[in-house]
């Protein structure tokens, strides 16, 4: 009996264990094994460089090391602005206001625009000679401010960032307000009755209750930006020159322009890999921002 | 009851494994008198299903072009079906002479030598010789492959510089007299800056276009042997001539003759503003008479050439073959695949084909019924040049690092001296590497 109760719950597993070895585990096994290989993606033969790939991602190749602290940059404006831009509008729509529901709607509009559409028309808003943002500043009667903003070194990468901060931040915005809708109404009351004012509530009850909800953005909002790469392609192509790359265009870079799938594999590993790590510190913080 | 509750569990398992089985990617042939052929051409594909039709009236062989666009996912999807031994009966390869080797390597691709020499060589005459010649393996060529005809030009393209006639006449310019030397260009910047024009359009965002031009000058300054010895590795990127190509980018970015925003620019941007008369000048492929007809049907403008910096060495354009096809090797109809490719590259084809898209056929015969402004860009064939019939490829590290580095020198991050010794230190790199 106890044997046939094991089978049937392996029976029910098998399908899931079944998907799950087929498109992730398999492939990042192979994924590891090709890039301990030099392979152009095309010949049968390929040859075998043991860790040497990883060693030139670590020690050599300084525009891959450029392109993460790049993904960085934007994952720490994500992280900041468009995440304090999201708990703000959630906060607010979780109030008793007027239209409600239509801001809802509103502000979850970006995230399922298509990524390339959302890419061209911003590059358009930001042109530097026709772009609708130069004209109002025109208008605005600060022409100092007057810039090819994806073309400037000194502004292309920033500007992407808050792009991609505007397109994401529909999504933190409804776990937000999903997270907000779950904490007692009557918590608030009580508060109220005691004699607290509207900051002293957010501050000892929305805060409080929020942080599971907070770091759970958090990691998503990490894993998504480091991994940001089709607004990007879409706006500056990575440029100007090396100004907006980022780890996945530089491996979309190794496999399609150098025609290196082994190094490309290898960089893919190495990303993933800190990516985990970054996850675990998460996971970690998070674990300690409970306890206190 | 246990029975039950297994069966629902067993039946997803075998849905699943069923499903998948079914990735699995089809037969490239589908029946015996069917071929199927993969492009990335959209613009092309009307035009290519008309010519399937009237070919299948001919012969009853059906031919399926199937377009996978956009040409990233279209060489993934090559690539990915190279691996696994399923290409269609013809296709198409985007990409460097070193991987189209590579598969030449690996047996995707049937040699057509044979084909062309039949009747006294008639197939291989019919072609200009410069698109042949892009799809040539030489004996003794760098990339170790067979010597050996391996594909077959669609089109020819060449990639130069055309400007907008009517904005020559608002900048006071006369529009029959493009600039053919540089200062004669730069000049024109200085007229450009005090309009609200945009000077020199082109796709430099996606960096392969700057090579191009770049390469241009190159052959200009220092004559083909000096760019070929650089490649091989026996002149550095240091040299004075590589220093002043370099500079050619600064100038134009002092001069005013860039459009602004040019480094991040993709080239249907700037087909949108040449189209549209927002620019002076455009540095583009011949492909373009097709675009701009689209876009803006009224366009007056015509070609130049790059304006030359140097006397001592012709001006060199990059052109050939614009888009080609190849039999795959392993193909069960691989003679009837190579007798379509004849058919299709037979001149009432070509002719259809480049009145159809507008684009500069493969066969000489065929010149005939093209329009004006298609016909200045073939005029221009004698002297093109392109990186996949020089016998050696530059390493895709120093390239990237070449490109950019002109951004970086156009965005006035970096001098032309320091992109030099970058760009050298990145061969001396790789060069070291390939001795290993």
């Amino acid at each position: 009996m106890r044997i046939k109760s094991t089978l049937e719950n392996y029976v029910f597993v098998l399908p899931a264990v079944l998907i799950f070895a087929t498109f992730y585990i398999i492939p990042f096994i192979w994924v590891f094994q090709l890039g301990m290989f030099d392979w152009d993606g095309i010949l049968p033969t390929k040859i075998f460089v043991g860790l040497g790939n990883f060693k030139e991602i670590f020690f050599e190749d300084k525009i891959w090391w450029q392109s993460m602290w790049q993904a960085g940059y934007i994952t720490l404006i994500a992280l900041t602005f468009q995440n304090a831009l999201a708990f703000l509008l959630a906060w607010a729509c979780d109030r008793e206001i007027r239209l409600k529901n239509f801001y809802r709607v509103i502000f979850f509009i970006p995230p399922v625009l298509s990524e390339v559409v959302v890419g061209l028309v911003w590059q358009w808003i930001l042109d530097g000679h026709y772009g609708l943002l130069n004209n109002w500043l025109l208008h605005l009667g600060l022409p100092n401010l007057v810039r090819s903003w994806l073309s400037d070194p000194k502004t292309a990468l920033t500007t992407v960032a808050i792009v991609h901060s505007w397109k994401g931040f529909g999504w933190g915005f409804l776990i937000f307000l999903a997270g907000l809708q779950t904490i007692p109404r009557e918590l608030y009351e009580a508060a109220r009755v005691d004699g607290a004012n509207a900051w002293d509530s957010f501050r000892k009850i929305t805060i409080p209750l929020m942080i599971p909800v907070t770091v759970l953005v958090a990691i998503l909002t990490v894993l998504g930006t480091m991994q940001a790469f089709v607004l990007i392609i879409a706006m500056t192509g990575g440029g100007p020159a090396y100004h907006t790359q980022v780890p996945v265009l530089r491996i979309l870079a190794s496999m399609r322009g150098s025609s290196r799938f082994g190094y490309a594999c290898a960089q893919g590993i190495s990303f993933g890999l800190v990516l985990v790590i970054i996850s675990f510190i998460q996971y970690r913080f998070s674990k300690r921002a409970r306890q206190l | 009851m246990l029975r039950a509750k297994l069966i629902l569990p067993l039946f997803l398992s075998f849905g699943i494994i069923t499903y998948l089985a079914g990735c699995a990617p089809k037969q490239a042939t589908k029946a015996q008198t069917s071929l199927s052929i993969w492009h990335w051409m959209t613009d092309r594909e009307p035009a290519f299903q008309e010519l399937a039709k009237r070919y299948e009236a001919k012969t009853g062989i059906k031919v399926d072009f199937e377009l996978y666009a956009p040409s990233d996912a279209y060489t993934q999807k090559v690539r990915a079906a190279a691996q696994g031994a399923t290409l269609p009966d013809i296709f198409g390869i985007l990409g460097e002479k070193r991987d189209f080797g590579s598969f030449i390597k690996a047996g995707h691709i049937l040699d057509l030598t044979p084909y062309m020499d039949t009747d006294s060589g008639k197939w291989r005459n019919s072609f200009f010789s410069k698109a042949l010649a892009v799809n040539e393996f030489k004996e003794g060529n760098s990339y170790n492959t067979p010597a050996g005809i391996y594909g077959v030009p669609i089109d020819i393209m060449t990639i130069q510089m055309v400007y907008n006639k009517d904005l020559f006449k608002t900048l006071d310019l006369n529009p029959e007299n493009p600039p053919t030397t540089f200062q004669e260009f730069l000049n024109i910047g200085k007229k450009i800056k005090e309009t609200n024009i945009q000077g020199l359009v082109s796709g430099w965002g996606e960096v392969w276009m700057i090579d191009c031009l770049a390469n241009n000058y190159a052959f200009n300054i220092m004559g083909q042997e000096k760019v070929l010895a650089t490649i091989k590795g026996e002149v550095p990127y240091t040299d004075p001539d590589w220093i002043k190509v370099f500079s050619l980018f600064k100038e134009m970015q002092d001069s005013g003759v860039l459009a602004d925003g040019l480094v991040t620019m993709i080239n249907k941007t700037a087909e949108q503003l040449f189209a549209n008369e927002k620019a002076v000048f455009a540095f583009n492929g011949s492909w373009c008479v097709n675009v701009y007809r689209g876009m803006n049907p009224n366009l007056n403008y015509a070609t130049m050439l790059p304006p030359k910096v140097s006397d001592k060495f012709p001006m060199a354009i990059w052109g050939g073959a614009g888009s080609s096809f190849m039999a795959n090797a392993r193909s069960k109809h691989k003679e009837e695949a190579v007798k379509f490719l004849m058919w299709l590259t037979d001149r009432d084809q070509q002719a259809y084909l480049a009145e159809a898209t507008n684009n500069l056929p493969a066969n000489k015969d065929s010149l005939s019924r093209i329009p004006d402004i298609l016909e200045q860009f073939a005029n221009d064939m004698d002297i093109t040049t392109h990186p996949n019939i020089w016998g050696v490829s530059e390493f895709p590290a120093v390239i990237e690092a070449f490109d950019k580095g002109i951004q970086s020198i156009i965005i006035g991050e970096k001098t032309p001296e320091q992109i030099a010794a970058e760009v050298q230190k990145i061969k001396e790199r790789e060069l070291a590497k390939k001795r290993r």
